[in-house]
């Protein structure tokens, strides 16, 4: 298969399985979302496919290659993998932060400034103006996608991200799913742990659902994220619309036990803390003229 | 943090590392051989040169065999070690600082200057003082190794585990010198053995030049070209580790390789305090907190203030001599604090 092929994965740590055998898919030039609630074992399965941390057992492959078995240099030309909340003691400027992604590719004492693609990673998350300010200034929102600039520095093949739109304001939030799904139309596999359901609904081709370490459903986001499923994974209630502007489903969300004209303070008690306080759904807003695909 | 403060250190970061490294090169040159015609026999900018060229064998010397001796037996050598330690000393502190993640490291965090300490203390009262060398680097990689095994038997091996080794090893150590002085230091040995013990750097002739600038050749030069991986560590190990860097060779690399420069260094110098805790927050100041630019640049910065701080050891209460250990310790300590005060992102 071409693409990303993780099988059987297993990760512990400290006595802890988080991750338990699972297999997962991604074809080349999809997006792939990654869900499932906190503690699901998400961001391990992130580092464990970008082979930061190994697993116990199982397999990571890319086109075919074995990713975990394969010199590190060459799986950071391959594979970049962008963190939740970066943060550096150090002062840097932004643009040298975004340099760091050209390590993979350099010598490690030539000086080699490939301003091109530097520039180029910026511009591509609307971070230009922003080169030569201290990364540590930034807003979490900026920060994410200086972070993002210096994954696509790396030229990968494979982006891996974890919660990507964390701290982003609406209109980032589509913007930078917007250019994933660009990078995916050119070629590029792309997985995103998400948080956001209506995120995922509109943005992702694939869906990958995680919970407790363990796979509990994957496929084509339309057949995949139901209403029972939703239900069953979260604990709230979900009703999958069409959104006529992106032809994408929406996804609304509800306490379960919601009656229409109750109180919220009488459900939202009952609700499951992870469930959200009212039916709201980042979907039901209309995309700033930013259809996928 | 203000922004304009920010805006104001980034142009500055602007010029370029060649020319930094350049203007600070020449300057190092030009300190070491101003610092030699300092002192008590009046000796000139000019002659310094000429000395120091013929005994390179080009042209005559100008100098009577007494001025010379001065030049070429004590104060050449005294101010090359000096200009070597300062410069291994920055830049081993600016190496643990970025390895442990920890502002406050300094080259001394895992033991080496009061395992060097003993050693050299137990060869000073034994009357062998030709070993000191010797035994101060031997006790210094005895205190590291010390440190680590007490850190691999906590489990894994982390920064800060690593650490709290080398303080309790620092501590344990340093008790058996007081113990041992307190027994059985008398009379004039005692201020040579307090001299030591505070840092000083005259007793270095041309034997401590060959091992000081021999350590900045072996340990120095390698970490100053690891710049760019310790960069990578900026966001952390995974982040370091998903950009293709071998994490744990690095940084046990890192840390071996200039645990073996401090302890050269405070073999020919004893401790000397607060060069390798400072001059990298000093140079930081300067040209940002990039590693492939601070490394470099802090060995040559602290070349120089070694060589004046030195400088000012054997001349302000002449004919009296200060352990330059006091010296930088009177200049760092305020140093140190004026830059707390304007970079408070450090802490």
């Amino acid at each position: 298969m071409s693409g990303l092929e993780g099988s059987r994965i297993t990760v512990s740590a400290g006595g802890a399985l988080l991750i338990d055998g699972v297999s997962v898919e991604a074809p080349d030039g999809t997006l792939t979302a990654l869900i499932g609630p906190n503690g699901a074992g998400k961001s391990t399965l992130l580092r464990a496919l970008a082979a930061v941390q190994r697993p116990r057992e199982g397999s990571v492959r890319f086109d075919g290659d074995d990713l975990l078995g394969m010199p590190r240099r060459q799986r950071a030309r391959l594979a970049a993998l962008v963190e939740q909340d970066a943060a550096t003691d150090l002062a840097m400027p932004v643009t040298s932060v975004v340099e760091l992604g050209r390590l993979p590719h350099q010598s490690l004492w030539a000086v080699d400034p490939a301003d091109t693609i530097v520039t180029g990673a910026l511009d591509a998350v609307g971070m230009s103006d922003f080169a030569a300010r201290d990364f540590g200034t930034l807003s979490g929102g900026e920060r994410q996608r200086v972070m993002l600039a210096r994954a696509l520095a790396q030229q990968p093949r494979l982006l891996l991200l974890d919660e990507p739109t964390n701290h982003l304001d609406i209109g980032a939030q589509l913007a930078v799913l917007g250019l994933l799904r660009t990078l995916a139309g050119d070629g590029m596999t792309v997985v995103a742990a998400l948080h956001d359901l209506g995120l995922a609904a509109t943005y992702a081709d694939n869906v990958i659902v995680l919970r407790a370490g363990r796979v509990v459903a994957a496929g084509p986001t339309v057949d995949t994220l139901t209403p029972e499923l939703i239900r069953e994974v979260y604990g709230v209630e979900a009703v999958v619309l069409h959104n006529p502007v992106t032809g994408r489903p929406v996804i609304a969300l509800s306490p379960l036990g919601w009656r229409r004209g109750a109180q919220m303070t009488s459900t939202s008690s009952t609700a499951p803390s992870r469930a959200r306080p009212a039916t709201t759904s980042a979907s039901i807003r209309r995309p700033p003229k930013l259809s996928p695909g | 943090m203000g922004r304009d403060v920010e805006g104001s250190r980034q142009a500055r970061s602007r010029v370029p590392l060649g020319l930094w490294a350049a203007g600070l090169g020449l300057l190092l040159v030009a300190s070491v051989t101003l610092a030699v015609t300092i002192g008590p026999a009046d000796i000139r900018f000019d002659e310094v040169w000429a000395s120091i060229l013929s005994h390179l064998g080009i042209g005559a010397n100008p100098l009577t065999d007494l001025r010379d001796g001065i030049v070429w037996e004590l104060r050449l050598p005294r101010i090359l070690t000096a200009a070597a330690v300062g410069a291994g000393l920055a830049l081993s502190g600016a190496v643990m600082q970025a390895i442990t993640r920890n502002p406050l490291a300094d080259p001394y965090l895992l033991g080496l200057s009061s395992g060097a300490s003993l050693g050299a203390v137990s060869v000073l009262l034994l009357g062998l003082a030709v070993l000191l060398p010797l035994a101060a680097f031997l006790g210094s990689m005895l205190a590291l190794g010390l440190t680590l095994l007490l850190a691999s038997s906590l489990g894994r091996i982390t920064p800060t585990r690593t650490v709290l080794a080398g303080l309790a090893v620092s501590a344990l150590a340093s008790a058996i010198t007081s113990l041992v002085i307190f027994w059985a230091v008398t009379g004039d040995s005692y201020r040579e053995i307090l001299g030591w013990l505070l840092g000083s750097l005259a007793g270095a002739r041309w034997p401590a030049v060959a091992i000081s600038f021999g350590a900045i050749l072996i340990a120095g030069v390698p970490i100053m070209l690891t710049g760019k991986l310790l960069d990578a560590f900026a966001f952390g190990d995974v982040s370091a580790s998903s950009l293709g860097v071998n994490v744990s060779a690095t940084r046990w690399g890192l840390l071996g390789a200039s645990a073996l420069l401090t302890g050269a260094m405070v073999s020919v110098s004893g401790s000397i305090g607060f060069v390798g805790l400072v001059l990298p927050h000093a140079v930081r100041l300067l040209v940002g907190s990039g590693h492939r630019a601070l490394l470099p640049l802090s060995a040559l910065v602290g070349g120089i203030f070694l060589v004046w701080a030195d400088t000012l050891a054997r001349t302000v209460f002449d004919p009296r001599e200060l352990p330059v250990g006091i010296v930088t310790a009177i200049i760092g300590a305020p140093v140190f604090a004026v830059l707390l005060a304007r970079r408070r992102g450090l802490t």
